[in-house]
């Protein structure tokens, strides 16, 4: 009788799941690379930083079970510093962006060791207060410019040699560093330590008796979150040529939040997906002026109601494959 | 060896507020041995059972453990001495197969590693083992199957597969037939059974034929302190022990 309690009949040893990452990902890959020819670049550029953006925040909410609510301060400081030191201090690009990288997860490690003493509402809580700590530095900061940001950031020469000014150029390294963190953030979860990972994210408790420190794997899973958000903030900046309030403001973690889950929550290309669709709208619905906001909350509601698992999510649901 | 006490305790009482849950209770486990603690609801069994595994601190008294005192010792130390305790409510990870539940487990012998940077299926390697536990335990077509769409019965399976993968030398097993219907009693009873072969248990239990059937040895608490201790057939005919279980409605 027990067996007809079983949800699924004894699933046989699977199908060899990279093959479909694989699969969809050359997919992606593709599709990117033929994008700009048909396509504004500097509106791919944008989405893919955001892009970048979600997938960094998903790696948390996703697959640690970590809601971070304050996700800007790390697009928003990288982004500043990297503008900062393109233009100010005149470095190479690359250089720019590791300036960048290096910052948020600096201020990753502090935030996230306060953080995770917190679960749930709490850690979202803590988050939030200090990006908006982090926020009311960006508004005082002489080297941010307040209320103007840093705008006209060179793009630079790539190693020195490649020259970043032509919009084609940009947007094929931005499209290397969205792949490139896109591969990551996949193999961090799909290692031994993605792994402890999902369980602490499953069954906190349990994961602790079998004799895991979860505090160390949250932080750690933190600090790489806040680096890749630093990448894509850094690599925003150069790519659009400007720092700006906007990118650490609180609103913006609200964004990342509604991206993921429109995308789909816990899914690789969910988030994608979903930066994709939240940032067309802001750039094709423009005309609406203040119904965007309207709009997109429409959407939202939608979004929760009728496909929980987001777009991807539900696809993946339908083929029954982890996307 | 038979006779080698792995566990005891020494007036080990705990008070909340005024009232005393758990009063100068001695216990002694011998090793190799099933022992269970049973008694009326309200007895102290559960805090007992949480002391034991460092859930609660006592007011006083002493635990040691293998000759060594460990009434201060924070839960993961104690747990990484080989004395591993089992949940109520069954703690599976959900969303993970059952196989790679286990190698959770397995895989804390390569200690807190962070490599981010490899590939999972580094821990392919722990398969085998792996399977040879859900084998034990009678899971070996679930192993890919997520532990969420498993009946009660097998996630119960499932997590002592999963403790035992650490290789424990004595198990705490909170209440682990609570909440089953009759078949996954006689399973998961025939699981114990089985597993006790080179380990020590302690359990609390309520259903007093499971008791009956495996344990070696009993302790009866009520109102926080040893009413009785012996063999089922002693125990069950002691009239104390009666008189509390009719006395408390049984």
């Amino acid at each position: 009788m027990t067996a007809a309690t079983d949800v699924l009949a004894p699933a046989a040893a699977p199908a060899p799941r990279r093959r479909d990452f694989e699969v969809v990902f050359a997919l992606m890959a593709a599709l990117l690379v033929a994008a700009p020819f048909v396509v504004y670049p500097v509106f791919l550029m944008q989405a893919l930083c955001f892009a970048l953006f979600a997938c960094a925040f998903n790696l948390l909410i996703g697959y640690v079970g970590l809601l971070s609510f304050g996700h800007a301060m790390f697009l928003g400081s990288a982004g500043y510093v990297s503008a900062h030191a393109a233009k100010e201090w005149g470095v190479t690009p690359e250089l720019a962006i590791l300036l960048g990288v290096l910052t948020s997860g600096a201020i990753g490690l502090v935030v996230g060791a306060l953080a995770i003493r917190r679960q749930g509402i709490y850690f979202a809580m803590i988050t939030l207060a200090l990006s908006q700590m982090i926020y009311f530095f960006c508004l005082q900061a002489p080297f941010t410019h307040g209320e103007d940001g840093i705008q006209s950031v060179p793009r630079g020469k790539l190693f020195g040699v490649l020259d970043l000014a032509d919009n084609m150029t940009m947007y094929f390294f931005v499209l290397a560093v969205f792949l490139g963190g896109f591969l990551l953030i996949y193999r961090i979860i799909h290692s031994p330590f993605g792994q402890v990972l999902k369980a602490i994210r499953e069954n906190e408790p349990r994961a602790i008796s079998l004799g895991y420190s979860v505090d160390r794997y949250k932080l750690a899973a933190f600090v790489m979150s806040a680096a890749l958000a630093g990448l894509a903030g850094a690599t925003k900046s150069l790519a659009l040529q400007n720092a700006s309030l906007t990118d650490v403001h609180w609103s913006m973690s609200g964004e990342v939040v509604l991206m993921t889950l429109i995308g789909g929550l816990g899914t690789m290309f969910g988030p994608v997906v979903g930066a994709f669709v939240i940032i067309a709208m802001l750039n094709y619905l423009a005309q609406f002026g203040q119904w965007v906001l309207v709009i997109q909350g429409v959407i939202f509601v939608v979004c929760v109601l009728a496909f929980r698992r987001g777009v991807v999510g539900e696809i993946g649901a339908l083929i029954r494959r982890e996307l | 060896m038979a006779n080698d006490i792995i566990l005891r305790t020494r007036g080990l009482t705990r008070e909340f507020k005024g009232f005393v849950a758990v009063e100068d209770v001695d216990l002694e486990i011998h090793r190799g041995t099933i022992h269970a603690l049973i008694g009326p609801n309200g007895a102290g069994k559960t805090t007992c059972f949480n002391l034991l595994t460092k859930f609660l601190v006592p007011t006083r008294g002493q635990i040691i453990y293998k000759d060594r005192d460990i009434t201060a010792a924070p839960p993961a130390a104690v747990a990484r001495m080989g004395l591993v305790r089992s949940f109520q409510i069954s703690a599976v990870f959900p969303n993970l197969t059952a196989l790679e539940n286990v190698r959770v487990a397995l895989q804390r012998e390569r200690g807190e590693s962070f490599d981010f940077w490899r590939s999972k299926s580094v821990l392919d390697k722990w398969n085998d083992r792996a399977l040879a536990l859900l084998e034990d335990v009678g899971l070996t077509e679930f192993a890919y199957t997520p532990a969420v769409n498993l009946a009660y019965g097998r996630k119960r399976a499932l997590e002592i597969a999963t403790t035992l993968a650490l290789d424990p030398e004595m198990l705490l097993l909170d209440e682990p037939m609570a909440g089953m219907g009759h078949e996954d009693i006689d399973r998961v009873a025939a699981l114990i059974k089985k597993v006790s072969a080179k380990r020590t248990i302690l359990m609390v239990e309520h259903n007093l034929s499971v008791v009956s059937d495996l344990s070696d040895r009993i302790t009866v608490l009520t109102r926080g302190r040893v009413l009785a201790e012996g063999d089922y057939a002693a125990v069950s005919s002691d009239p104390r022990v009666q008189q509390a279980y009719m006395g408390s409605g049984h």
